[in-house]
Formats: structure tokens, C-alpha cells, sequence
């Protein structure tokens, strides 16, 4: 995840408190996705950034995963993802997020 | 009048020690994490230059092998070997590192780089033998300093080093002590893209077959931008790279749009030949240091080589028509505004159907879509997928919600109007235009009619808007009718006799009916 | 219960996946309040 992201995600956490903060990602695929949300739980697998060693266990999710798009006004989502969710591998992204909350998700 | 496509040129250049040294993703790792695994590994992933030239990919983009070719050679490609290596082909050529940094400093003209003497001598020769670079760029090669010279300069004077095979061989001096905008980094990248810019320029006219002395202007699409502190962006890589490449007919401008850059610019270039303002202009971009090595991390931990370790270029030759060349039409363009939002649906209705629902056209009427053509082989494993796959997806996608093609075809509609992506991640240099070379040929030998070329851009990068970019332009092939270059008195009088004569009968069918 | 209603919301969207904004749209229409969006681009 692009440094500045890390900084500013790491910003929020302490100012709202982390219990509060909810992750939404965009990637494209699986890998890239379950690696961001990495960051936001369990600390940049990278080393490389702001959140390198820093457990924030944020609520993080992929907005194309089932579980939150439920959330969201229909018509507003088929306008905005509908389309990308038939280009997304859904499935594969999915897979990659859930266990990354299971583990390490602390609310 | 309309414009069409005379020619077009493209070039890669092999520069694994700038991956090193330039690179931002080598930058900030030197800086946030100076010790760690990827910088100590990162040496063992550097490809050979002969390495680079049986790279797939590569070979396509200089024109030595065809997309299609490409799409039936399995990926992954990096540990393939193309059965073609040459550095020359029928685009452009693939550019090693020691000729490319003599040419760098040819390109500059203020006395700001200071190359080893040892490395011109042994060099220069090398730089004289390629067929584009003539004897006027070779006079601009000095002979070089002492080696402790150019030692001294990155030691003590702030300079940027030039590294060969790991050897410090020159140095780019900053043009200014304070100005940030005239530091060494920044005239490095600034002389980079110049000097890779001038290589397509060269490979470009020659391929075009016209003379230097025909082209009258310019337009530069990179995403650099140069300048001093009280004029950041001033420009104008188009001229400078146009003097350096012996245009000395030809006046130009800068146009930027990040990676929408090039199709906007042929959009412009296009429209001033179609005027009359110019009757032969140049696109052209030089590459980018920043990215080389942009994904190396994630290259470097899958154990595979770094791909991003060649800059990229092209150039497009865009003149009246002469009733063979492909033409650009510019009556179906695609528009990207600012109302139309980020939503991907939106985004590419706006580039791709919106323009063909004005023009009445189905998208089955497009033999081919040339969005970004980025090669999977750089990005998947970097978890940005296959981009030009996504991209035919919509395009798929919104084709089914048309009813232009139903469901069930979605797969077979991406083969036949796709391709596979072969061009290196330098921003600007994938998007869109790589195909124009291919799009010619096929053209001219009657195998495609139409083709839409679409670049998009992430203007939201630069922190001043949110939005989001993309134009799209479309290439047909030429009718064959030669336009005359003005219309003569006798056709404008012919012309008022039968407006007159329609307005007359328009007045008498109104009387008619009352 | 809710994931989004009433949370702090920050996108991390991708140019060549879902973009920020046409995520924030999504997490407005569930009730969050977008305190931060970006898309990155690797291309």
C-alpha cells in the first residue's frame, strides 16, 4: 500500500479510534487485496511504510465481498461496481480477504 | 481535409543500472529501508541487455513480432526465449544503456553532464554505428573528463551519478544551487525523456519516409514537466527534443494528460492538420526513470527477473491525407467530461459506446479496441491484474447490456476485437497508441478497417482534482479518395449555385403545401 | 448488525480495480461517513 495511504489510515485510527475506522479496498485482484488488508490488521508485510509492525486489526473489506456489499443501496452499487464486479474475480478475492479478517480483525 | 497516419516510431531503451539508481520504488526503499531483503536482492533479478532483447514483449514493441503472436506464446513470458533478439525492427529499435547515456549527454545544452572520458572513448563508436543518429548529434559528444572529475562532482556537488555495469561513468550536474525544480534528479529525468524523445522522434521520420525538413510541429506527452522556481511546468520538451532530432523546420508544444497524454495529444495533432494549421505534425513522449522497477518488489519476492528495466518511446507521423494512409476520425471521438465520474461503467460508456451511439455505430463494427496495452507479464504479478483483459471485460460487459453481443460470446467477442498487452509500464507510453504501428500495417494490407484507440489517466495523482480522465479517437482505413488542399473558386461558387437552388425548392415545397 | 452505519469510512480504491469515489458512493448509500478516499495506480 502506497506509503502516504498507510500514514493517513494509521491517522485515523488514532483519531477516531480503530474500533470505529472500516478499511473499504478497490483492488483488482485477490493477492493485491488480501496484501492491503494485511496492512490495515497486521502491519505492512512489506516493511516498507508507516504501518510496518503496527496491529491496527481494522475491519477491512474488499467492496465487491458479499458480506458488505449487502450494506449498500442496490441501485447505487450496480451503478458505481456493477460493472467491475462482472470484470472481478470475486470469488478469488474473497478468499484472500477472509481469512486475513478471521486472523487478525480485532473488532 | 482529413489526417491520417504516415508513420510511427518505437523504442525501448535497457537501462538496468537507472533501475537501480532511479527508480522511485529503489528511491524510497534506500530511504525508508535502507538494509533490508529487496535492495540486498534486487542486484540478482537485473536482466542482460541480450536478456531484454529476447524478452517477448520487447520484440513486439519494436515491431519484430506481432500481438498476435504474442497471445499464442503461453504465459508466463520472462522465462521464455523470443526466437527473434534483433535490437533492430521495423518500428524502432531496442536501445543498450552505454549508447543511450552518449545520447543523453548529446541531448544536453547546458553543459550539466560529465561522462568519463574512458567510457566516450570506448563507447562513442558504438553510438556512430546506430543508422538513426547522424553526424551532427555525434558532434555534439565531448570527449569526456577524468574519471575523479565525475567522482568529485556526485561526491561534492550534489550531482547525480550515471552508473554502467555497476561503474559510476558520469554525472548529471544540477543546473541551479537553490532551485529545487533545476536539481540534478530533476534534470536527469528531465534529459532521460528528452533524449529517449529524440530517439522516436529520429526512428519515427525515418519510418514515415518524409524529410526532417517537412515536419512542422511538434507535440511532447510525456508526464515530465521542466521549468525553473518561477515556472515549474514551463516546457517544452517538443522543441527541445525537435532541435536535437534536426527538425529545424517544425516549432511544438507540450500537452499533458498523465496516461491519457497521447491520446489526447493525437486527438490535437490531428485537429491541426485537419485546419490546415500544419501540414505534418509529430506526437512523441521519451520515457520515464521513475518507474523502471516501479513493481520490482513484488517481481523480486515471485523470484522472477525486473521486467520494468527499459524506458520507453514513441512517435506518430500525422499528415493530410494522401488517400492511402489510415485516418484518424475525428467525428467519433470518445470524451471522458468532467460530469461523467469515476464509476468504471461511466467511464468507458463515455469512451467507448457513447462516441459509437453518435456515430451509429455497434461495437461488432469495431475490428479492434486498443485500450491500455500494458503486458500482463509486469502487472499480474504484481496484483494489478491483466489491464488490458479488464478493460475488454467492460467493453464486453457493456456490449451485452447493449444487446450488441449476447452474453454467452463475451470470451470470443475479447479475442476477436482484443489483444494481448506487450507494452513496458511507463504511464503514458502503454496507453492506447502502441497499436498504431500494428493498426498501420494491418490497414494498409486491408486485414482491419476500424480501430479505437483509448487512453485513460489518473489525474487524481497530482492532488488537484478527483477526477478521473480518458479520450478516445478512432482509426479507419483510408477511402482512397485524395483530398485537394483547398477548395478551388469554381467548386465554392458550384457549392452557392446548389445551396441556392435547394433553398429555392425548400420555399416552393412550403408553398406547396399550403 | 451494521458494518458501515455510523463507522468512519477510509477507501483505499484502485484505478484499475474500483476507483475511491464510486466506492465512497456505495459506503455513503450504507450509512458511513467517508473520512478518507484515494485510488492507487500501479500502471
Amino acid at each position: 500500500m502506497d506509503l502516504e495511504n498507510q500514514k493517513r489510515v494509521k491517522e485515523f485510527a488514532e483519531k477516531y479510534g480503530p474500533e470505529n475506522v472500516v478499511v473499504l479496498l478497490g483492488a483488482s485482484e485477490g493477492e493485491a487485496s488480501g496484501l492491503a488488508a494485511e496492512t490495515v490488521t497486521n502491519g505492512d508485510p512489506t516493511y516498507a511504510g508507516p504501518l510496518t509492525g503496527v496491529q491496527l486489526g481494522l475491519k477491512v473489506y474488499h467492496v465487491c465481498e458479499p458480506e458488505i456489499k449487502k450494506e449498500f443501496d442496490p441501485e447505487v452499487y450496480d451503478k458505481n461496481v456493477g460493472m467491475m464486479e462482472m470484470v472481478l474475480d470475486v470469488d478469488d478475492i474473497s478468499n484472500e480477504m477472509k481469512p486475513i479478517r478471521d486472523q487478525y480483525c480485532k473488532f | 481535409m482529413k489526417s491520417v497516419i504516415k508513420g510511427t516510431g518505437y523504442i525501448l531503451v535497457h537501462t538496468p543500472d537507472m533501475v537501480l539508481h532511479n527508480g522511485t520504488t529503489q528511491t524510497t526503499e534506500r530511504i525508508v529501508n535502507p538494509d533490508g531483503e529487496y535492495l540486498k536482492e534486487l542486484p540478482k533479478h537485473i536482466r542482460t541487455y541480450e536478456e531484454a532483447l529476447s524478452y517477448w514483449p520487447n520484440q513486439v514493441y519494436i515491431g519484430n513480432k506481432t500481438p498476435q503472436e504474442l497471445a499464442a506464446v503461453e504465459q508466463p513470458w520472462y522465462d521464455k526465449t523470443c526466437d527473434m533478439n534483433d535490437r533492430f525492427g521495423r518500428f524502432g529499435q531496442i536501445m543498450p544503456q552505454e549508447e543511450f547515456i552518449l545520447l543523453m549527454q548529446a541531448c544536453d545544452v547546458f553543459e550539466l553532464i560529465y561522462l568519463d572520458k574512458d567510457f566516450v572513448a570506448a563507447h562513442k563508436g558504438e553510438l556512430a554505428a546506430n543508422p538513426l543518429i547522424d553526424e551532427t548529434i555525434m558532434a555534439r559528444i565531448n570527449e569526456g573528463v577524468d574519471k575523479a572529475e565525475v567522482e568529485r562532482l556526485v561526491k561534492e556537488e550534489h550531482s547525480e551519478g550515471l552508473y554502467n555495469k555497476g561503474v559510476l561513468v558520469g554525472a548529471v550536474n544540477r543546473a541551479h544551487d537553490i532551485d529545487t525544480n533545476l536539481s540534478a534528479h530533476v534534470m536527469l529525468e528531465n534529459i532521460v525523456s528528452k533524449a529517449s524523445s529524440v530517439l522516436s522522434l529520429l526512428a519515427a521520420v525515418h519510418n514515415a519516409g518524409i524529410a526532417k525538413s517537412e515536419v512542422e510541429y511538434v507535440v511532447d506527452c510525456c508526464e515530465e514537466a521542466c521549468g525553473d522556481m518561477n515556472q515549474r511546468g514551463g516546457g517544452n520538451f517538443a522543441k527541445a527534443a525537435a532541435e536535437i532530432a534536426g527538425l529545424t523546420g517544425a516549432t511544438g508544444s507540450d500537452c499533458r494528460g498523465f496516461c491519457a497524454g497521447p491520446s489526447h495529444a493525437i486527438v490535437e495533432a490531428a485537429a491541426l492538420v485537419a485546419a490546415g494549421a500544419y501540414k505534418t505534425v509529430v506526437v512523441t513522449a521519451g520515457g520515464c526513470t521513475a518507474k523502471l522497477g516501479m513493481n520490482g518488489k513484488d517481481h523480486v519476492k515471485k523470484g522472477m527477473p525486473i521486467l520494468e528495466d527499459c524506458l520507453g518511446g514513441f512517435a506518430v507521423v500525422i499528415t493530410q491525407n494522401d488517400g492511402v494512409n489510415p485516418e484518424i476520425n475525428l467525428d467519433i471521438l470518445g470524451r471522458h467530461t468532467v460530469g461523467t465520474g469515476s464509476a468504471p461503467q461511466a467511464v468507458i460508456s463515455s469512451l467507448v459506446t457513447d462516441p459509437l451511439d453518435r456515430a451509429g455505430l455497434k461495437v461488432t463494427d469495431v475490428d479492434k479496441f486498443s485500450p491500455e496495452m500494458q503486458n500482463p507479464d509486469i502487472t499480474k504479478p504484481a496484483g494489478a491484474g491483466d489491464v488490458p483483459l479488464a478493460n475488454y471485460k467492460m467493453i464486453a460487459a457493456l456490449s451485452v447490456k447493449r444487446g450488441d453481443i449476447q452474453r454467452a460470446d463475451m470470451m470470443k467477442f475479447i479475442a476477436e476485437h482484443g489483444m494481448t498487452g506487450w507494452a513496458p509500464t511507463q504511464g503514458h507510453i502503454p496507453s492506447g497508441v502502441p497499436c498504431l504501428g500494428f493498426v498501420r500495417d494491418n490497414m494498409l494490407k486491408g486485414n482491419i478497417h476500424r480501430v479505437m484507440v483509448i487512453g485513460k489517466g489518473s489525474l487524481f495523482l497530482g492532488r488537484m482534482t478527483n477526477l478521473f480522465d480518458g479520450v478516445s479517437f478512432m482509426v479507419e482505413a483510408n477511402d482512397g479518395k485524395k483530398e485537394e488542399a483547398g477548395v478551388s473558386e469554381d467548386a465554392v461558387k458550384s457549392l452557392i449555385a446548389k445551396a441556392m437552388k435547394d433553398f429555392a425548392n425548400t420555399l416552393l415545397a412550403q408553398e406547396e403545401k399550403k | 448488525m451494521s458494518i458501515l452505519s455510523g463507522k468512519k469510512v477510509v477507501i483505499i480504491g484502485d484505478r484499475d480495480g474500483v476507483p475511491g469515489d464510486a466506492i465512497a458512493a456505495c459506503a455513503k448509500s450504507a450509512g458511513g461517513e467517508v473520512v478518507f478516499s484515494s485510488t492507487e495506480c500501479f500502471v
